[in-house]
């Protein structure tokens, strides 16, 4: 029994929780003895973690992907189409405007297309390069990119910042605190503000702030967005990835030996040492890496990628930039720490046949569904007709006779207009002789309108036995080829 | 809440509601305090197929704090909104009220619209598409149930659009109707006619009234017997707005065209019912749609055409 060791010494009083197993269990060498276990609180406390700024080739990548993708989260909203902004879900009004496309909820089936898309996007990327949306492109990642950059550029870097926080009050720390605070505080109302300009058209939502006019679901959301993004671009960043994030839970699912990692060349690298700059390295039986630890000042998750592939590792290659700056300083050969797969670092690989590869089942199974799904979304977007139809019976008429003796049903249509013009629609019926539209029958919907119709359709007297005969009703648009075809049925009454 | 007959169970439930959330604080209080026993290098001891073994991995701290919040939620819930048992809580929300404020929000913001409304006539609001608009809307959540969505009835329920009316097609006397509802009654009149065939030569003459085709020989023989029947529905068969018989020369039939149906009114004669919609509408609907109505057969079109 381990657990009685602690009981009694230096926790009296306190309950224990035994999580380690009796030793006498099949491999009681795996079991920590007395002596080495520890006690720990069920609990971890997050260590803050002072990433230290660097500069590279990744970085500029990665800043790269910050210009771009905020550039569109920030500018596609001010873009305008016509009269209207280019990209806005109107969510009262249920019409969502994607440049030249007018979607409505019915076309909800492309939001999950899209969704599926995304997904397997994801999948395919991972298995091929990892971690490289987490690093590069996540919003999570983004955000924290430009405010650590705010951070460094009011407080310094890691070492500034790490004697800042530790000391006492001044007024100094007071000013260059308040200052991170309302900067981070702008960045994140602004954000909150181009989100909620999504789905209200941002320039009224600008003069509403302007006239202190805003609805309280506007400010709610902007307050709200605002807040998600100073919280977990401030405060949460890497505990986001570690304990929130499902795709960083699921994606070693998607993981293979042949996908792109992190990945530092022990076999290269060990024994570490730090030594003098002159002296031969293999003399002092000492490997290329010096022990700077630098590669774990950089890192935004404070992992430390020497002891492999973690879970934690977003794959943002900060490690390979400072890694390879150290290299070039002490005169080693580069990639000490670099982007590769656990195959090509353990079998020597050169690049050609790291990529070679890229191309196995389960990267090509990925591909061939990603390509068939977006050429089928694709297809039934640019194929989509611009015009719904629902018809729907009458509620309170069966079937009525009216002079002549012929037979009268009427329906109901909803005409919704999925353009951004107006149109005239001539509503024909079919599926019985002589079966024809009594009531106007040429109906006109203003732009992304719809509009129920009344619409009473007669057939001849004893042209049908009595009962319910299938029937068809055919919307035709008379400004473009956009036709509709829906059934419904014709009752006959005994 | 009369759910139940005495408070047992309410209290009961409160009591549930109380204890787990304490339980819930308990809980977590301890865990917080408790402690756990791994190995140095992180491993708590468990190994699974020889070489798998298990890291500990704690949860963070923070994350307990978000359980807190989740619990001081339930207590300010708890304490403003109906929950514990039958406590109504201190807000006095319930759904009826919610509905009722929101009701009378809704009456609020289209008052000034009503308003305009009652201040036209109808001839001017038939020609207002935003009068009509509404109007068919109000006409098809309440009265297109019967009178069907295109307003033109069927059998037993009158054909709105035609210019034949039971009761008056006047605006005033529309709303009069929608307001109060009304009772047509056509009782049995075959012993007050005669004899079976007296009734068939009766429902020949009726046919005749409207030109329909009949029996011109029974239709003469009927003309007589018809006296019956004229003290409502007139001595010209054109019937009388003010009892609400019906025009029986105008080649309209609520209940059914031909021999067989007139033989079988006369005979066990009807009781047809529009039901009064004074409390469900106000009286600026009613007003706005009795003009809708009236606009039916008066040469307006239905709005949004």
């Amino acid at each position: 029994m381990t657990g009685k060791a602690l009981t009694n010494s230096e926790l009296p009083g306190q309950k224990v929780i035994p999580i380690v197993p009796q030793a006498e269990g099949p491999s009681g060498a795996a079991s920590p003895d007395a002596d080495d276990a520890v006690m720990v609180s069920l609990y971890e406390s997050q260590k803050k973690i002072y990433p230290r700024s660097v500069s590279g080739l990744f970085t500029r990548w990665r800043w790269g992907f910050v210009f771009l993708t905020q550039l569109v989260f920030y500018g596609l909203p001010w873009l305008e189409w016509g009269q209207r902004q280019a990209v806005l879900f109107d969510l009262g009004a249920r019409r969502f405007y994607i440049f030249g496309l007018v979607l409505y909820p019915q076309d909800f089936i492309y939001l999950t297309g899209l969704l599926v898309i995304s997904a397997l996007s994801l999948f395919l990327f991972t298995a091929v390069a990892g971690r490289l949306w987490c690093g590069y492109a996540c919003p999570q990642t983004v955000y924290t990119e430009i405010f650590l950059w705010i951070e460094h550029k009011v407080e310094g870097d890691r070492s500034a910042r790490m004697r800042l926080d530790s000391a006492p009050m001044s007024l100094e720390k007071l000013v260059k605190k308040w200052f991170k605070h309302l900067l981070w505080g702008m960045v994140a109302a602004w954000t909150g503000f181009t989100f909620v300009g999504y789905f209200t058209p941002i320039h009224e939502l600008g003069m509403e702030f302007f006239h202190g006019n805003m609805s309280s679901w506007e400010v709610f959301w902007v307050i709200f967005y605002g807040f998600a993004t100073y919280g977990n671009a401030g405060f949460m960043r890497e505990q986001v990835c570690k304990y929130m994030c499902p795709y960083a839970r699921f994606q070693s699912a998607m993981f293979d030996k042949d996908t792109l990692i992190v990945t530092y060349d022990g076999a290269r690298g060990e024994p570490r040492g730090a030594r003098s700059r002159k002296a031969d390295p293999a003399a002092l039986k000492l490997g290329a890496c010096i022990d700077c630890s630098l590669c774990v000042q950089v890192c935004p998750t404070g992992i430390d990628i020497r002891k492999g592939l973690q879970y934690e590792c977003i794959g943002c290659g900060a490690c390979a930039d400072i890694c390879d700056t150290v290299m070039d300083k002490v005169g080693y050969a580069r990639g000490l720490v670099k982007y590769s797969t656990q195959h090509a670092v353990e079998k020597r690989w050169t690049r050609s046949e790291t990529l070679r590869h890229v191309f196995r089942p389960r990267v090509l199974v990925y591909t061939t569904i990603l390509l068939a799904v977006s050429v089928a979304l694709m297809a039934s977007l640019a194929l989509r007709t611009p015009l719904k139809v629902d018809v729907v019976r009458d509620r309170g008429v069966m079937a009525r006779i009216v002079s002549g003796g012929r037979i009268e049903n009427v329906y109901r249509l909803q005409l919704m207009n999925a353009t951004e013009s107006v149109q005239h629609y001539r509503i024909t019926v079919e599926g019985l002789p002589g079966l024809a539209v009594a009531s106007e029958n040429l109906m006109t919907v203003e732009a992304t309108e719809s509009r129920w119709v009344a619409v009473r359709v007669q057939l001849p007297y004893d042209a049908a036995p009595a009962g319910t005969h299938a029937i068809h009703f055919e919307i035709a648009a008379q400004d473009s080829p956009a036709q509709v075809r829906e059934k419904s049925v014709f009752i006959v009454p005994r | 809440m009369s759910d139940f007959t005495s408070n047992f169970w309410s209290g009961y439930v409160a009591i549930i509601t109380v204890v787990s959330i304490l339980a819930c604080l308990l809980l977590l209080w301890f865990s917080g305090r408790a402690k756990a026993m791994t190995a140095t290098d992180n491993t708590t001891g468990h190994v699974w197929d020889g070489d798998l073994r298990e890291m500990n991995n704690p949860l963070p701290r923070w994350w307990v704090w978000l359980f807190v919040i989740t619990i001081l939620f339930a207590g300010v819930y708890l304490a403003m909104y109906p929950g514990l048992g039958n406590r109504p809580g201190k807000l006095g929300w319930t759904s009826a009220g919610q509905h009722q404020a929101e009701m009378e929000k809704g009456s609020k913001d289209v008052a000034p619209l009503y308003a305009k409304f009652a201040a036209m006539t109808p001839p001017d609001m038939a020609k207002d598409p935003q009068a009509m608009a509404i109007g068919e809307r109000l006409f098809m959540n309440n009265c297109a149930q019967c009178h069907g969505s295109d307003a033109r009835g069927s059998k037993g329920f009158p054909n709105l659009t035609d210019g034949d009316w039971l009761h008056g097609g006047a605006p005033e006397k529309i709303e009069e109707t929608i307001t109060q509802g009304r009772i047509g009654n056509m009782p049995p009149m075959a012993a007050a006619v005669g004899t079976p065939d007296d009734v068939k030569n009766v429902a020949h003459y009726v046919l005749s009234l409207s030109g329909s085709p009949h029996d011109s020989l029974r239709a003469s023989l009927g003309k007589a017997k018809f006296v019956a029947c004229a003290a409502c529905h007139g001595m010209d068969g054109k019937g009388n707005q003010a009892l609400g018989a019906p025009n029986l020369t105008d080649d309209v039939w609520l209940h059914g065209w031909g021999e067989n149906a007139i033989v079988a009114m006369i005979s066990n004669g009807k009781v047809n019912q529009m039901p009064a919609q004074a409390d469900k509408l106000t009286k600026e609907q009613i007003h706005v749609l009795a003009s809708y109505v009236w606009g039916l057969s008066n040469g307006s079109k239905p709005a949004a055409q």
